[in-house]
Formats: structure tokens, sequence, C-alpha cells
């Protein structure tokens, strides 16, 4: 056998599931051309080794995957509605643990999650929320495409300040979304849940080892991965990943991680970061608040606020794993057997 | 043989009873009164291990619900029980459990809905089920209730539908009465065992991966709901197989409908839930009084039982119709529509007459029941007439 990588190419991963013809979201499913659903799903279920049972909320990924009487759903899959993926999962952990206690299942079985932002950061948040303060084994994963793309854009709570959506368009007096994003990774790392991160689908090897991270311990765990929508936000169907990529390196969208709501590390560091100006000039639904200085200079200085309370935090990580007597570069390190 | 005990319970107590013995797999409630109690007890059971449930306390029963579709299709044997605004929280998730044809059992403490707000009973919270293909059960009792619990899971294994259990709040749950319980090994030997294969398509079975909750276009979506209709109107000869089966074992044989002096009777009233007793009592005056007088229950409210309906009116002159809820459209009551129509194909027309009683936990008593015997019999003869076909019964002037 190969010597195998410390975290396996997409590839790799996907060889190893030959039984689900490769790939748990088959392809011939309706998502746009360019769309990142697809590799985000692919990405994270292919990086867990066992069985997965998996729920979705309404939303671009799953009106486009279960049309009947056709499904591009290799695993089982289950969507009851937009706001329940949470609850739906942790109604199927809870069956699978009680089952198992009572002598009557024997399978190894993970359980994962996927809602976009509207499903995620508004109308699921009370049940992500619960089903995490509950303490449910599972993954829960948001495809955050920054509004309801899949009725036409309307805007979410994850929408950023001045951006375009059918809700809130430029006029003569408001220009866009009025209010900035809400931070749910922050919130929900305040859930002081075992892991917390923020990915993104380009560097498909952090967001791999992220999920397999996640995987390794029991308990509810939450990854936000951005997911620029090629229909909405207006780019090129071939630009997604180089959208997803100037996300990270103008610092709009770290990419991070959190154990236990307490240890946090940031994953990349872009030395030299570029303005805020050239993320937005790329995407036509946000690119009118240029001519508008006094919004850019608000948007920079939410992302460099943001920014610099994360180096902060992590500063203080060092400092109190220090104080702990844990070794904080180990915490983020994958266990033994997944490297 | 079944072994039997008589115990002095609550209908809540009863109800928590009948769901330790079944040893359900998957409970995900969330606290509404008056099925607070139940809950309450059941959980004592839970942290006692006399049962092996999961009680999953969710934070609402719209996730409640989610949760009973998620822990049902993933294969276990799973209950929910609300309440009124409760029940009207979960009513989107309640066609989704059905329209995935998953068995789950609800318990319906049945209580009134805000504005403004009552904990106390009518049954408006069960009115918002009855077009969600959910098979529904009323109780008269705490008797009943526990009875209705116990074949509400096979009938809904069986018919792979969820299935509803109502019992009036307060009236029902907090009320002490003698109930007979079946010994534990009976109840189990009834249900039958747990376990993922008892549905189709479970979604733990992983080597047979399945899709629950996909879109339908236009071009399926009627034939999905065809598929349901047709299925859902096998639903009468299951209850009545597994009523049979029940009968066998505790030697209480349910029907879709009781009749009460209906035999001769001319006039006849009919209501659902605990008011049935006070119902049979004004008939009970009346009969002393010379009056040809009887009564109905309907037992079975989902699929409506119209063909026993029928069968129970057709020799009558006039008809008593008494809803524990208004509609508020001009015509009458859910119950008064249900019966109006099930006469469709009667030869014999009687009089009908919609009466409003008991809202918001308003006491009932036999001689308002005896005042509404009389307003029919009065317009039958064309002694009054009417304006509405609707009437509240009990309104304070």
């Amino acid at each position: 056998m190969a010597k195998k990588r410390p975290i396996a190419l997409l590839a790799e991963l996907a060889s190893n599931k030959e039984d689900f013809g490769g790939m748990p979201l088959a392809p011939g499913h309706r998502m746009c051309i360019g769309c990142g659903i697809p590799p985000i799903v692919n990405e994270v279920l292919l990086a867990i080794d066992e069985p997965v049972v998996v729920s979705t909320a309404t939303g671009c990924l799953e009106v486009t995957t279960g049309v009947y009487p056709v499904t591009a759903w290799n695993v089982p899959w289950i969507h009851v509605n937009f706001q329940s993926a949470a609850a739906v999962i942790g109604g199927v952990e809870a069956a699978y643990k009680v089952l198992k206690k009572k002598g009557l299942y024997d399978k190894e079985v993970k359980f994962v999650a996927f809602g976009g932002d509207g499903g995620t950061y508004d109308i699921g948040f009370q049940s992500l929320s619960a089903t995490v303060e509950r303490g449910h084994d599972f993954l829960y994963v948001c495809y955050n495409n920054e509004g309801y793309q899949n009725t036409g854009y309307q805007k979410s709570s994850a929408t950023p300040i001045g951006a375009y959506t059918k809700t809130t368009p430029v006029g003569k007096e408001k220009i866009g979304k009025q209010e900035p994003r809400k931070d749910l990774t922050m919130i929900m790392a305040a859930h002081g849940i075992p892991y917390t991160a923020q990915a993104a689908p380009h560097i498909y090897r952090d967001l791999t080892k992220k999920v397999k991270k996640a995987m390794s311990f029991k308990g509810p765990k939450f990854i936000n991965v951005l997911q620029p929508c090629t229909l909405s936000w207006r780019f090129a169907p071939e630009d997604t990943m180089r959208l997803a990529k100037l996300a990270v390196e103008t610092r709009y969208w770290p990419v991070y991680e959190v154990i236990d709501g307490k240890y946090w590390k940031v994953n990349v560091k872009p030395k030299r970061p570029k303005p805020i100006e050239e993320y937005i000039a790329a995407q036509p639904r946000w690119k009118h608040v240029l001519k508008y200085p006094e919004i850019v200079e608000k948007i920079q200085k939410e992302v460099d606020e943001k920014w610099n309370h994360l180096l902060a935090l992590e500063e203080m990580s060092k400092k109190l794993a220090e104080k702990e007597g844990v070794d904080y570069e180990k915490l983020f390190e994958l266990p033994k057997e997944e490297n | 043989m079944a072994t039997k005990k008589v115990v002095a319970l609550t209908g809540n107590q009863a109800a928590a009873e009948a769901m330790r013995q079944i040893n359900f797999d998957v409970a995900a409630v969330y606290p509404i009164s008056p099925q607070t109690e139940l809950m309450g007890f059941f959980a004592e059971y839970v942290a006692n291990g006399e049962v092996d449930t999961d009680m999953v306390a969710v934070e609402g029963e719209h996730s409640a619900m989610a949760a009973c579709i998620g822990a049902a299709a993933a294969g276990a044997r799973t209950i929910t029980a609300s309440a009124g605004p409760g029940i009207a929280y979960m009513v989107e998730n309640l066609y989704i459990a059905s329209g995935m044809r998953l068995p789950i059992v609800l318990l319906d403490v049945n209580r009134a809905l805000s504005a403004p707000l009552s904990i106390h009973c009518d049954h408006a919270d069960s009115m918002l089920t009855r077009d969600t293909s959910w098979i529904s059960l009323f109780a008269e009792n705490a008797q009943e209730a526990y009875h209705h619990i116990l074949m509400a899971v096979k009938i809904s294994e069986k018919a792979m539908f969820p299935i509803i259990v109502n019992y009036d709040g307060y009236i029902v749950s907090h009320s002490i009465e003698n109930v007979e319980l079946l010994d534990d090994e009976t109840v189990q030997n009834f249900v039958g065992p747990s376990g993922i294969h008892r549905i189709p398509y479970p979604l733990l079975d992983i080597d047979h991966p399945v899709t629950y909750g996909a879109t339908a276009q236009p071009d399926y979506y009627t034939e999905c709901k065809y598929q349901q209709h047709v299925d859902f109107l096998k639903v009468y000869d299951i209850v009545r197989e597994v009523f049979d089966e029940f009968a066998e074992i505790s030697g209480k044989k349910y029907d879709f409908i009781e009749e009460y002096q209906t035999e001769d009777a001319e006039y006849i009233g009919i209501s659902m839930g605990s008011s049935f007793g006070t119902l049979k009592d004004a008939v009970d005056k009346l009969r002393a009084q010379g009056k040809k007088v009887g009564a109905v229950k309907i037992t079975l409210f989902r699929p409506f039982p119209r063909k026993e309906i029928a069968k129970a009116l057709s020799k009558a002159k006039g008809v008593v119709v008494l809803d524990r809820a208004d509609s508020f459209d001009g015509i009458g009551g859910p119950l008064f529509k249900d019966v109006a129509a099930s006469l469709s194909d009667s030869e014999n027309k009687p009089l009908l007459h919609n009466f409003i009683y008991g809202l918001g936990g308003r006491e009932v008593h036999e001689e308002e029941f005896m005042k509404a015997f009389e307003r029919v019999e009065r317009l039958e003869k064309g002694i009054d007439t009417r304006e509405n076909l609707v009437e509240y019964l009990q309104v304070r002037e």
C-alpha cells in the first residue's frame, strides 16, 4: 500500500469510496455551473471514514439533489424543511443511540447536517443552537453563500453591509443592506462545543483536515464554509474558487478553528492582505459600494476589527493553554490514526 | 393470559403508563400545559431506567416533530405529546411526517388556541390536524386514552401513517379515575419488538441508502399525493383489525363510533371526547321524559367514519352536532361539516343543527345538551326557525 500523505488528496479520498461510485453526492444533480456546494459536500463527506447519514435544510443543495423520482445522494439522506436540518439529524442520532443501547443495531455511523446560511443563520438557528446544546453527536456544515440564493437572492443575516439583494436594493436613500453580517461562527463557538471552524472550499486540504478533526470529537461540531455564489454574486462560473481565495486573502473570511469554545487558532494568515476593494470589485452584487468611500471604510473597519479580535483570541488561547499545562499546538493536530 | 389490575390514575398518568409499557425508543418533547405533567411522569421513568427511551427535550414543538421525523425515518419507535399552541406550532411538520409515511405517535392533550390565551380544553388544536393525513383517535376518559395509545402504535406501524391520540386537557388529563391496566408482557407482545426493519426503508440501513424528503415537481406531486390518498382509505380496515386484536387481549372492543340509545331515536346528539358522558346523561334525562333521543361518540376521527355515521343517523329526524371548536366560516364547526358530508348518499335527510360548546375549558352540563335537543326538535317540527346553521350553546348574556 502506498504511503499515505499526512492529509489525503481529494482523489485519494474518493478512491476509498468506490462503493459510492466515488462520490457521496453523485454527478448529474442540478446545481448551477460553477457552484461551490458540490465540492464542499463531497470534500466533507469524503473526509469521513465511517458510513454517514445526512440531513439537509431546504435550499440550493436540497432542491437540486433529490428531485423525485431521482436522487444524487449515494448516502442515506433526509430533508424535512427549511428550519429543521439540525433537529432532524438530532432525531436520527437519538434513534441510533437508543437502538444500539437496546442491542438492535450494531453498525458505526456518523451524522452530518448541511444547511445554507438562510437555513442556518436565520430560520434554522433556534433548531441548530438547541440541537448543539443537547450534545448530539453530529457535524453541522453551513455552506454560506450570504443570501437566499435558491429563491433568487434575498438578504439573510449573513449578507454583508452594502450588498445588493432583492430585499435590500440599491436605491436613492438606501444603498443595499444596512446592517453588517452576523458572526455565526463566533456564536457557535460560544456554545462551548468541542469543535467550531471556518473554512473555504478552495483550501480543500484545510477543510478535509477540519472535518477529520471535527469527527475525532464526540458531540456537536460546526463548520462554516464560505460558498461564493456565481449566480447571485454575479461573477463568472469559473471564478468561484478565485472569489473564495480573495475572501481569505483580504481577511474578509478568516480561516480558523476553535476547540471547546476556548482555544482559537487562525489557520491562514495572509502576509500582505489585499484591500477589501479587490474582493468587492469582483462581485457585481456589491461593487456599487466602491462609489461610497464611507461604506467601504465601514467594511474594511469591520474586517480589520474582526481580524484583530481573532488574533487576540489566539494569543489569549496560547496563554490559557500554558496556564492549564496544555500543549497548544497539539490540540489542533489530528489524532494519531488519522495521520 | 393477560393479567389486569385496576389503579386510580389521572389521564396523564395512564398515558405515561402506556408509554412506559411500550418502551418507545425516542420521545422528543417540549413542555406545554396540560401535557407537561405527562412528560414529567415519563421523565421519571427515563431517569430511573425503567425505560430505554432516549428522551430528547427539544426547544419547541416544531423541532419536536422534526426530531420525531428523523428518529422514525431512522427506524426508531417514536412518540411526542403536545397541546393547543404546541400543536399549531408543529403543523408544518405534521404534513411532512405523513407525506413521508412515517409511523409516529402524537398525544394531543386537547387545549384551546390563543387569543385570548387559554390553557384549558377545547378541540381547536386537533382541528388543525384534521387535513394532515394523520390517523386520529378521540378518547373519552383515562381508560380509553391508555387503550388508544397501545393500539395507536400498532395501527400506525401497520398503516405506515402517523397517528394522534386525543384526550381532553384537564378534564381527562388531570382527573383521577379507575383505570384497568394490562400487564407489561401482554402489552409488549401486542405491540411487538422494535428495530429498524419494522419500516420498509430505514435511514439507518446504510447498505441500502434511501432519500427521504425529495422535491416533487408538477409532473409527480399529484401522483405522490394520490398514493397517500389511496393508502389513507385503507386505514379503516387496519384500524378495525387492530381494534379486533386488542379486544382479544383486553376484553374491550372498540368501534369507529359508539352508539347509545340510537336504536329507536328520533333525535341524536354527536360529540367527541369527554363530553360524551354528559351527553349520555342528557339522553337519560330526556328518555325519562319520554323523548326518543340517543347519542353517538366519534372514536375514529380521521379517517372519518362516514358510513358508520350515515348508518347511525339513517332513521333520525334531527341531529345535534356538538363541536368543541368553531370554524368561523358561516357554516359550522368541523364536526358538523363532516357529519353533513357523511349523509351525502343517505336517503334519510335529518335536520342537522350545530352547537359550539365547551370552548376554553367551559364546563358543560346535561341541561345545556338537553336544551340543544329541544332546539333541534323545535326546528325539525317547524316551531322554531333558524338564521344560521350554527349557534353557541353556553354564552353568558
